[in-house]
């Protein structure tokens, strides 16, 4: 129940925010914020859940944004909305793709994984920037402009966004509570124990790809929609796939709302640090810096260790009464939805 | 005609600085069951560094093999203590591997703030001479590299068959288990090995300055071309990576001369997607189905 | 009686290493065998080969009279054949009655169910039952202690009714008390029709169960017997104690 209270508290608030009458700025810090949230929190399905790292995320964020930028070389905009619409669509193509990538990718261990999606990127790159035939190559390709009125420009991407990150979390959540879910969890944590117990391994896992890159797809499109130029050095950017990672990493993996907060503290961080600093070099030491600290100190993430902290302190409670028994009070596993999501041993056990 | 030879002179003498390059990687898997997503970034921080001594101090690119080969092993076993060392948990291999992604991009910062972001080159004054034989070319570079690959490959090889060490470490990529019952500490092991495969990237760095130009961005490249010759070469087994890289890099470049440079970069993926399809573990790696 | 396991001339090399050299077994329907030899006779090698968790270099593996060789685990699973492990594997993060349930066979329209549904809780709380642990059906398997991991693997390969569960040294690690549970457990399952093949250290426990026993030596088989006829072979005392 508290779940869809914390939902639905967070779909009020941000459906309405921009009739605050915030500052462009503002909007579009929104903007990019609610679209590394929607990416993370896709990245989790594979990443998190499944426990496959992908690295080459950003392979299919330009293929969204590539995508619509080639629908509408042959098609009109009217209206200015066409391209959200065309959005599933994107989203479709990129499952199509991901499909058998995912299946010939992901057969072996999840280390061969994260090297056929690191040279997934680098060849989705070198692609873009060759065959400009068709993509424009360095030239970039140029989008119609969003014929949307000054005061509101943001506004329809601001929706999208929005629109596509309650979706990925609306997928997380059902997936947890269904059999989807408890396969994913069985494959993280023992896969070839999954295998004997009859789980459909390799189903599961390729469903969770192909979802994944649907949705960041489709992030891509509206990005390219909102920049009007895509380029490929921007497109496919090494950097989105280690900001989905970092991000998912610091709220914690394998929960709901962990790469949402993950995006909500480092975007604006982000932005805050570009601000003062200037130079994009530091980015990258940054972020690698932050994702380094992360490791050492914080593994799991915000989410799983605090939930673990009140578990302990639980443990640490129930065993100074009476009849104290040596495992913590059983919290619920499974079904529980929104909160700290994967249960997390608990204080003294195993 | 002449162009596949050509290609195919090309891509040996180029194997070689892959084979060196590759063989690094291939033995820190071995050891730690870790990818290292860092490799490329110390082939390219090894070329940064032989560039500044060549550019501001004069030393060949050769020559300052042995300076920059006692960096980089110092370096990698430093990271090596630092980041990974403590990971300790159920999944530390995979957190592994993204802790030396996260490394990489480190290093790919720190090298563009310090030497920014433009293209550079060991400009030798051999750097562009090349020799004819039979009328086929033979660029004085590559000739340097391969035979340098050579040296630095025995010298490995020496290494690892000839020493205490080296069988220290052939025990644990083995057998970890019975190499730490046999007195192999497999910690420090993991230390200096992961030292010793940044170090084989040192050699392989003097020479890749020499032959490429480069940036901080160009690990990526490297890195997506070494993981394809890794995994075709079986992970952990080091001769395979260098037969490997014989063929990836031959593949390549004959792709390179007959038909055009841009399509070469996708050799290495088509050949990775096909190993993948036909024999996942690789020419000389073991099948791991289940952990037993 | 019929041969529900047929496996004729297994190979299986590492290496140089033959760990399993032409060797050929049978497990009748109904029976409870066992698989027993020194160390480094092959057993557990044969015994991945046999599951699916390694592939034979040779040799055919026949199950209720289909050809399987090669087949994975999963596949195996779904024709009636399961394992348990030694070290006893479980999901930790998951709870007891999930360990149950995602161990169940579900097909794939099954998978947008919810997580334990109804008719899973029914399904999982009648093994419960059986095994004594409805008490920690809401227990996360981490929390459990290793008598408990033991027999809730052994539980939840029970849940997809296989005709073969080949088990996996059930009494290593494990307290004299478990280890008459297990008996107790493997007797009961076994008159209800479940064939088991085990592979086992504990001689008394497999003398008391087993019949027939089959030992391995070399990779090879070397005699397959009823307990009485095994304990008193001059080969296998040899295999056993021998040169």
């Amino acid at each position: 129940m508290r779940a869809i209270v914390r939902g639905g508290v967070f779909v009020v608030v941000f459906m309405t925010l921009p009739l605050f009458g915030f500052e462009h700025w503002v909007l579009n810090l929104l903007i990019f914020t609610l679209m590394y949230a929607a990416m993370s929190s896709a990245w989790n399905l594979v990443g998190g859940f499944a426990g496959y790292p992908s690295l080459g995320h950003a392979a299919f964020f330009g293929l969204g944004a590539y995508f619509i930028g080639l629908w509408f070389q042959h098609h009109d905009v009217t209206t200015g909305y066409e391209p959200f619409l065309i959005l599933p669509l994107a989203g479709l193509v990129a499952a199509a793709v991901g499909a058998p990538i995912a299946y010939v990718a992901m057969r072996t261990r999840a280390d061969v994984f994260a090297i056929v999606t690191i040279t997934l990127l680098f060849v989705a790159q070198t692609l873009a920037f060759n065959l400009d035939g068709v993509t424009g190559g360095a030239q970039g390709l140029a989008m119609p402009t969003p014929p949307f009125e000054l005061a509101r420009f943001e506004w329809p991407f601001y929706y999208a966004m929005l629109w596509i990150l309650l979706t990925s979390m609306l997928i997380t959540y059902l997936s947890m509570r269904s059999k989807v879910g408890m396969s994913l969890d069985a494959v993280r944590a023992d896969e070839d124990k999954a295998l004997g117990v009859g789980v459909h391994v390799t189903g599961v896992k390729v469903l969770s790809f192909s979802v994944s890159v649907a949705l960041v797809a489709m992030a891509g499109g509206v990005w390219a929609y909102y920049e009007s130029f895509i380029y490929p050095q921007f497109a496919i950017d090494p950097i989105i796939t280690i900001g989905m990672v970092l991000m998912t990493f610091l709220g914690g993996r394998g929960t709901l709302w962990g790469p949402v907060i993950g995006a909500f503290i480092l975007v604006p961080g982000q932005q805050y640090l570009a601000y003062r600093l200037g130079g994009s070099q530091f980015y990258l030491i940054a972020y690698a810096g932050v994702f380094l600290l992360i490791m050492l100190l914080m593994p799991r993430g915000i989410l799983p260790t605090i939930a673990d902290r009140m578990r302990r302190r639980r443990a640490v409670a129930a065993s100074s009464g009476p009849d104290a028994t040596d495992g913590a009070s059983p919290p619920s596993a499974g079904g529980g939805g929104g909160g700290a999501g994967v249960p997390v041993p608990s204080g003294g056990a195993a | 005609m002449h162009a596949l030879v050509q290609g195919v002179i090309l891509g040996i003498l180029t194997g070689g600085v892959y084979a060196l390059m590759a063989s690094g990687q291939t033995l820190i898997f071995g050891i730690m069951k870790v990818v290292n997503l860092a490799q490329g970034a110390f082939v390219i921080l090894a070329a940064y560094l032989s560039y500044t001594l060549f550019s501001s101090f004069g030393l060949d690119p050769i020559l300052s093999i042995p300076l920059t080969t006692v960096l980089m092993f110092g370096l990698g076993v430093v990271i090596q203590l630092v980041f990974l060392r403590p990971l300790k948990r159920e999944d530390s291999a995979q957190l592994s591997l993204l802790v030396t992604f996260a490394v990489a991009l480190l290093l790919e910062g720190v090298m563009s703030v310090v030497w920014q972001t433009t293209y550079r080159s060991t400009n030798t004054d051999y750097a562009n001479s090349s020799w004819t034989l039979f009328g086929f070319q033979f660029t004085v570079v590559r000739v340097i590299a391969f035979v340098l690959s050579l040296i630095a490959l025995g010298l490995l090889f020496l290494l690892l068959n000839r020493t205490r060490f080296g069988r220290a470490v052939r025990a644990t990529v083995q057998n970890p288990m019975s190499a730490e019952l046999l007195g192999v500490e497999s910690k420090r092991v993991a230390a200096l090995g992961f030292g010793l495969g940044a170090a084989t990237a040192a050699a392989a760095g003097s020479v890749y300055g020499l032959l490429y130009p480069f940036n901080s961005g160009s690990h990526y490249d490297l890195i997506s071309e070494l993981l394809s010759i890794v995994v075709l070469g079986g992970l952990g087994s080091v001769g395979g990576a260098v037969i490997a890289a014989l063929i990836v890099s031959t593949s390549s470049a004959v792709v390179a001369t007959v038909f055009s440079p841009t399509w070469s970069s996708f050799t290495f993926f088509v050949i990775l997607i096909l190993v993948l399809l036909i024999r996942p573990q690789g020419l000389f790696g073991t099948v791991e189905r289940g952990a037993l | 009686m019929t041969a529900l396991l047929e496996v004729t001339s297994a190979q299986k090399a590492f290496g140089g290493v033959r760990a399993v050299d032409d060797c050929s077994l049978t497990v009748e329907e109904g029976s409870i065998t066992a698989l027993i030899g020194p160390n480094g006779s092959g057993k557990t090698t044969l015994f991945n080969l046999i599951t699916g968790y390694l592939k034979a270099d040779g040799g055919q593996f026949r199950f209720r009279g289909q050809d399987v060789t090669g087949s994975d685990p999963g596949h195996l699973y779904r024709r009636g054949l399961t394992r348990t492990f030694q070290q006893a594997r479980v999901f930790p993060h998951m709870s007891v009655t999930e360990n149950l349930v995602v161990a169940g066979g579900y097909r794939w329209r099954d998978l947008v169910l919810p997580r334990v549904s109804g008719h899973d809780r029914h399904r999982a709380a009648e093994l419960l039952e059986e095994f004594r642990m409805t008490h920690v059906a809401d227990l996360l398997a981490s929390e459990l202690s290793y008598g408990q991991r033991k027999l809730l693997e052994f539980a939840a390969v029970l849940m997809s009714k296989p005709r073969l569960v080949l088990l996996d040294e059930p009494t290593a690690g494990v307290n004299p008390i478990m280890i008459d549970t297990m008996e107790r457990h493997v007797r009961e399952r076994n008159s209800a029709g479940v064939t088991f093949l085990v592979v086992e250290h504990d001689m008394q426990f497999v003398m008391r169960l087993c019949d027939p026993v089959v030992v391995l030596n070399n990779g090879k088989e070397i005699y397959a017997g009823s307990p009485a006829d095994v304990q008193q072979n001059p080969l296998v005392l040899d295999a056993y104690l021998g040169t």
